[in-house]
This record gives structure tokens, sequence and C-alpha cells, in this order.
């Protein structure tokens, strides 16, 4: 059938299974908004105060559902304010479809009104990207992108549409969706018994999980791994959820603010298994010291990890969950005797070194977060901003399923956290929804308020307020003799009249003794909430270890 | 630091040479040179690259180009398994009635001069680096007025082509 480049995009998201967009109009897209509102209402269309929100929410979407998360914008400034959403969801390998008009194709390269290059400015930030300068093109480029967001490593992919492309009309044809393949052809049997001969042979096996396992939904598999091995279980930022918070064999984040038991785990295991994991610079701090006693084991599905920031000793390069189900089904039980010692080590450092803060003083907000587990009975998904609030967060609620911790990672985006929430709020709308927040994070695009407000997404914010853009200052406080340049916000912002300004429902949280008052009251209500913890200006995230540090010189509360 | 000589098939899109480029400069890797050009079959060009760098960065060079999308092969040209060529241009001043000379020179060098103006003669040399640089040395005492060099080409020797 003839159809125009505009009801061939609609088309082909359909075909996708696509049932939300988070977009903004202009008039580059006018077209393709005309056909969305004569078209059959089988997308939803969500608008955002700004096409920043729109890519955020994408992200959210996308982490919380596990689906390809879509968001739209015009041509120029529209494209721009993509930006920093692509780059997020790029460093954390999350599926995106971003979608910009541009200018008629014959104004290209002219300096238009609105033209930007966008193709070149997110070059570096896509996994691919297109412009399209033919229509009968535009339902194979489609097509290709969404195949190439999901395929091996994830990742976002942008599409640059000309006005004129949308408007012209060609033939089009349905297609069923390519299906994306396991990326399963490098797990050799080789690679399979090298990796078992380690795993028999190791004495103090440690894993240190990522966010691979979260995205390739290897939860289960890894849960049963873990078990088999009898090793303990280190978790990056993005690796939480990846495996039950509550096991017995979990030992918390590792890193720049890991458990110290995670981070002395890693200098005197003898075998180190990272999957799905990258060995961030947030990771291993001094790389030279890093896991230095041990063999490194590497899974991943992105050849290029391997080797990269880390030597490793041996690995699998593929999928996760179909590398831990092929080691699954190789693996005898092991020897568990051999590894007592190993296991009574890491349970007398995590009797003795205990996530701790100070009791002392008002309002704490690892006790908030803590709270909100319990009276969400840990269901809850929490989306963060970046900050101490983003480190509060990861350290204080207890993940047990994947998916319910949604954070910017590798980009540590300020003002991801709102639009985040309210993609995954509505990519999972029978979930209870929290974004935790700083206040300056969360002046960045509080303008979205007025977003979950229209969209009447029960969604919790809860800033935690330390009148403070708390993390730099932590570190002005440790590293640079207190001089607090630029981090201290005197601003007279009163974040309840915001929040009732916006249509929320806004909430003071002032004192220890209301806490539960005052999350049962947000819990209770049925539309957006606004909750402003007033808490100590000087709260520090601990344990933190120093730049330049090895992993287990950490800094915890007392010392 | 070690050399390699990477062949690098690509599908024919405008902005593939932008996304090796941009590979190369965002995450730091010395690229010697890089030549590109069509290949028989006109809907994927082939592109010649000349990277420097330690063991490990020469392995995540060959790795990061194998993300991206429009590459579809990379090949490591091995020195003793491989043909190299380079092309040079050279201009140089004939002022001083030198132009025997140079024209021995040229002669020893298999290389042609292809333009002759009063003050000049430019000359074109193909060869592997070797030869290229030494003619351009001995073209130095005449005066080089211009230097114009392609990068260099290859192709494995021998049956064997880079699909299989
Ligand atoms: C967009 C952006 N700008 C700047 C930074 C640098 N930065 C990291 S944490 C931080 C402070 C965050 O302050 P706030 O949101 O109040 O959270 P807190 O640390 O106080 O919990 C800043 C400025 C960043 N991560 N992102």
């Amino acid at each position: 059938m003839q159809l125009t480049g505009a009801e061939i995009l609609l088309e082909c998201l359909m075909e996708q299974g696509v049932d939300t967009v988070f977009g903004y109009p202009g008039g580059a897209v006018l077209n393709i908004y005309d056909a969305l509102a004569k078209y059959p209402h089988t997308i939803r269309h969500i608008l955002p105060s700004h096409e920043q929100g729109a890519a955020h929410a994408a992200d959210g979407y996308a982490r919380a559902t596990g689906k390809v998360g879509v968001c739209l914008a015009t041509s120029g400034p529209g494209a721009t304010n993509l930006v920093t959403g692509i780059a997020t969801a790029y460093m954390d390998s999350v599926p995106l479809v971003a979608i910009t008009g541009n200018v008629p194709s014959p104004l290209l390269g002219k300096d238009s009104f609105q033209e930007v290059d966008i193709t070149g400015i997110t070059m570096p930030i896509t996994k691919h990207n297109f412009i399209v300068k033919d229509v009968r093109n535009l339902a194979s480029v489609l097509r290709k992108a969404f195949y190439i967001a999901q395929e091996g490593r994830q990742g976002p992919v942008l599409i640059d549409i000309p006005k004129d492309i949308t408007s012209q009309q060609t033939d089009f044809r349905c297609e069923v969706p390519k299906t994306i393949p396991k990326h399963t052809g490098l797990i050799t049997a080789d690679a399979i018994t090298e990796a078992i001969r380690l795993l028999q042979s190791s004495k103090q096996p440690l894993i240190y999980a990522g966010g691979g396992v979260v995205s390739s939904n290897a939860a289960s598999d890894l849960l049963r791994f873990a078990e088999k091995v009898a090793s303990p279980v280190v978790s990056s930022l993005m690796g939480l959820g990846g495996f039950p918070g509550n096991h017995p064999l979990f030992c918390g984040l590792i890193g720049m603010h890991g458990m110290k038991t995670s981070n002395l785990a890693s200098s005197s295991c003898d075998l180190l298994i990272a999957v799905g994991a990258r060995f961030s610079d947030r990771v291993v701090s001094d790389i030279k010291r890093f896991a230095s006693s041990a063999q490194i084991l590497h899974i991943d599905i992105d050849p290029a990890e391997i080797n990269k920031n880390i030597h490793t000793h041996h690995h699998i390069t593929g999928d996760i969950k179909s590398v831990l189900e092929r080691l699954n089904v190789a693996l005898e039980p092991l020897d568990i005797e051999s590894k007592q010692e190993w296991l009574s080590q890491i349970s007398s450092w995590k009797t003795q070194f205990p996530l701790s803060y100070g009791k002392s003083g008002g309002l704490k907000p690892q006790y908030i977060i803590e709270r909100i587990h319990a009276l969400t009975q840990g269901q809850a998904i929490i989306t963060t901003e970046v900050g101490q609030n983003q480190i509060w967060a990861a350290q204080s609620y207890t993940y047990t399923l994947p998916r319910t911790f949604i954070s910017s990672g590798g980009l540590g985006t300020m003002g991801y956290g709102l639009g985040a929430s309210i993609g995954a709020q509505i990519g999972q709308p029978n979930k209870q929804v929290f974004n935790i927040a700083g206040d300056g994070s969360f002046r960045m695009n509080c303008n979205e308020l007025a977003t979950a407000v229209e969209y009447e997404l029960p969604i919790i914010i809860v800033i935690l307020n330390n009148h403070a853009l708390g993390m730099v200052r932590q570190w002005q406080d440790l590293f640079y003799d207190k001089r607090y340049s630029q981090t201290t916000l005197t601003r007279s912002t009163d974040f309840v009249k915001l929040a009732e300004a916006y249509g929320a429902l806004g909430l003071n949280l002032t004192r220890i003794e209301d806490v539960d008052t005052v999350l049962t009251q947000a819990l209770e209500y049925s539309g957006t909430v606004v909750v402003n913890c007033e808490i100590d200006r000087d709260d520090k995230v601990f344990p933190i270890v120093p730049p330049g540090a090895a992993i287990e010189d950490v800094i915890t509360e007392d010392s | 630091m070690n050399r390699q000589i990477l062949s690098v098939l690509v599908d024919n899109q405008s902005g593939v040479l932008s996304r090796v480029a941009g590979l190369f400069s965002r995450r730091g890797y010395n690229i010697d040179s890089l030549s590109v050009g069509e290949t028989e079959d006109p809907d994927v060009s082939r592109m010649t690259i000349v990277a420097r760098g330690d063991d490990a960065t020469l392995e995540q060079i060959k790795k990061q180009l194998n993300k991206l999308i429009d590459v579809i092969k990379v090949v490591t040209l091995e020195p003793g398994d491989s043909v190299y060529r380079e092309l040079l241009l050279v201009k140089v001043q004939t002022a001083a009635g030198n132009r025997a000379s140079i024209s021995e020179i040229v002669d020893i060098f298999r290389a042609k001069i292809i333009d002759v103006a009063p003050q000049s003669m430019t000359v074109e040399l193909t060869g592997d680096e070797s030869k290229v640089n030494a003619f351009a040395q001995l073209m130095q005492p005449y005066g080089i007025i211009e230097i114009v060099r392609t990068g260099l080409t290859a192709l494995q020797r021998g049956d064997k082509d880079i699909k299989n």
C-alpha cells in the first residue's frame, strides 16, 4: 500500500510492538504528529516538558521493562536536547531508538533554520545512527535501528528524518520483526571447559556482577551459578538487583563506594569471575592494585570489553544468560569444604564492617531509604538522581529483583531520575516508583513534575535536601581542605509549594519520628508526591575510596 | 610501540570515514595513515589503516573497529605475507640547472616525471614505504616545493582474498 513517510514510521513502530513514544513536536516533525493524530490510537504519546525528559523517560521505560524505549524530537534544539539522554543510555547500554526530524533534504547543509547535524553530534554516543535521504529506505532503516539497539550489547540508535521524507509516499509492506539472535557462537566447549577448570581449582572465588546480568535477564542463572560455585558475590552499581541483596553470599557494592567486605574480598580472592561487568574506574580505582592476587575470568557479550581495562586470564564472550546456563549444566556441585575458610573470612568481614551511619543528629537519609524498603517490602522501583542521593539509594535499599534499581551509572547524569521514573512508571504501572533525589539534581529537571502530574503517575519523589551539591561538597570536605567552592545552595526554593504549583502533593519531612507517617501518607496518595526531606548538610557517603588509592583502603564512617 | 597495517572492508555509506576517524581520535589511538577507495563491489569500500600502539592497544583497535556497524571485516596484513605500496608526488626545484641529476635518480627509482615547468619538475613514485622515504630524502637537497603521499595501501600475497 502507498503510505507517507510519517505513516510508514508509525507502521514500523507498531510492527516492532512499540506502545509508547516519548516525544515533543516541532516544525520538522509536523507530518509525523499529523499522522499520529489521525492514526488509530495504538501508540500512546507522552509529552514531557523538555526533550531531555523524553530521552530519560524512554531510557527509564527501557530499563524497567527490557523493551526498546522510543523518543522523538524535532530538528535543531529538539534534537540537541536529546543528547544528554542518548549519552546516558549509551554509557549504560540501554536499548533506545531516538527519532529526530530534520530540515527538508534540499535545505540540508545550508545552515537552515533549526538545522543541526545530529548524526554527526551523536556519532560517539550511539551504537549507530542513520539519516534517511530516500523515503524508500525509511522502513528498512527503522527495522535495522530496532535490531541494532537490541542485538548484542544493547544501546541507543538515532534516526534523523528530513521533513520532506515524512510527506513523500512509497509502497509499504508490513514485516515480522527479525528475531534478535543470542550471541552464542563464541561460547565454545573449550572456553567452558577451561572456565570449569578455573572454578574447580579456586579456593577463594569472587563473582563480580555487572549490568550485563540485568540486561540479559540472567538473574536466576547467576543465582544458581553462585550457589553451585559457593562463591560470594559483589555488584557494580549497574548490577544491583541482578543478585538478591538479601542472599547470604551477597557482599554488596564494590568500588569507590563499595562495602569494605566487597573491596577486601576483591583484593584477596584467587579467582575473580566478572559477569557482564566492565572494570570501570569507579569500581577498580587503581587498576594496578586491583585483584592483583587473582586470576580473572571475564564473561561478557562485548568482545571489546575483554582486556580493555584489565588483563584477563580467561574469558568467554557471549550472551551472559547463555554462558551461565552452559556453566550451570557443566558444573558438578563443587567441593564446598575447601572454601569454608574463605566463606567464613567473608562473613567475619561482614560482621566487622557493616554498612553503618551515625545515628545522632537529625533525619538520616539512609534511614529514610531503609524505611522505603520496609514499607514497600522491597517491591518498589527506585530511580535515582546523581550524587550522594544515588549512592545512599544504592546502599540502603536491599534490591532483590532485577530492573528495580534504575540509575545513571556510566554518565552520572544529574537530572536523570525524574524523567526515568516517569518512563519506569509508565512501563510498569503496577509497581510503586520512587525517585530518590538531591536538591541540586531535582532542580535541574523538576519541570517534569508537570508531566508526572498530567499523566497521573503516582511517583514519589524523595528529595534528600541537604541544601548542597552534597557529593561535590563531600569531596571538597575530604580532599580540598573544606573549601566549599560553589556547592552550598542557599536558595529559598520551597519544594512543597513548588510541588503544589505543579499540581502534585508536597510534603515536608524533618523529624525521624515522622518518617513512617509521611512516607505512608505519600504511598496512600493516588497522584504524584514530592517529599522534601531536610537532612544535614554534612552527612557523607561512606565508605569511600580516596582518588588514586587501592580499593581496600576505604575510608569509613569512623576512620 | 608496534605498527600494524589493517585492511578494513566497510559499507560504502556516507559518514563511514568520519566514524572510523572519529573512533581513532576519540579513543586516542595513533594513526599513521589511512587510505580509502571503492572495491570491486561498489557498495563496499576498503580502507588501509596504519596504526601504532602496544599489543593491547592494537587488539582494542581491531575490536572497536569491529563494533562499528558499517565495518564488515578487519584483517591485519602481516609484513611477510602482504604487498604494500604508496604513491608519492613531489614537486622539486630545477632552477639551478640540475634537471639531469634529478632525472638520474628518477630512473634509478623507476619513478616518473609527470610535469615539467621552467623552474620545477613533478615526479611520481610508487613503492613501499622505505623506497618512498629514500626517494623523498634524495630530493630534499634540490629543494622540495611540495610533496603529497597517499598513505599505504596493501593486499595479501597469493591467491587468498580478504573475504575468506
Ligand atoms: C549534569 C551534571 N552536572 C554536574 C555533575 C557533577 N556532580 C556530581 S554529584 C553533584 C552534586 C549533586 O548534588 P545533589 O543533586 O544536591 O545531590 P547530593 O549529592 O547532595 O545528594 C554534581 C554537581 C553531574 N554529575 N551531572
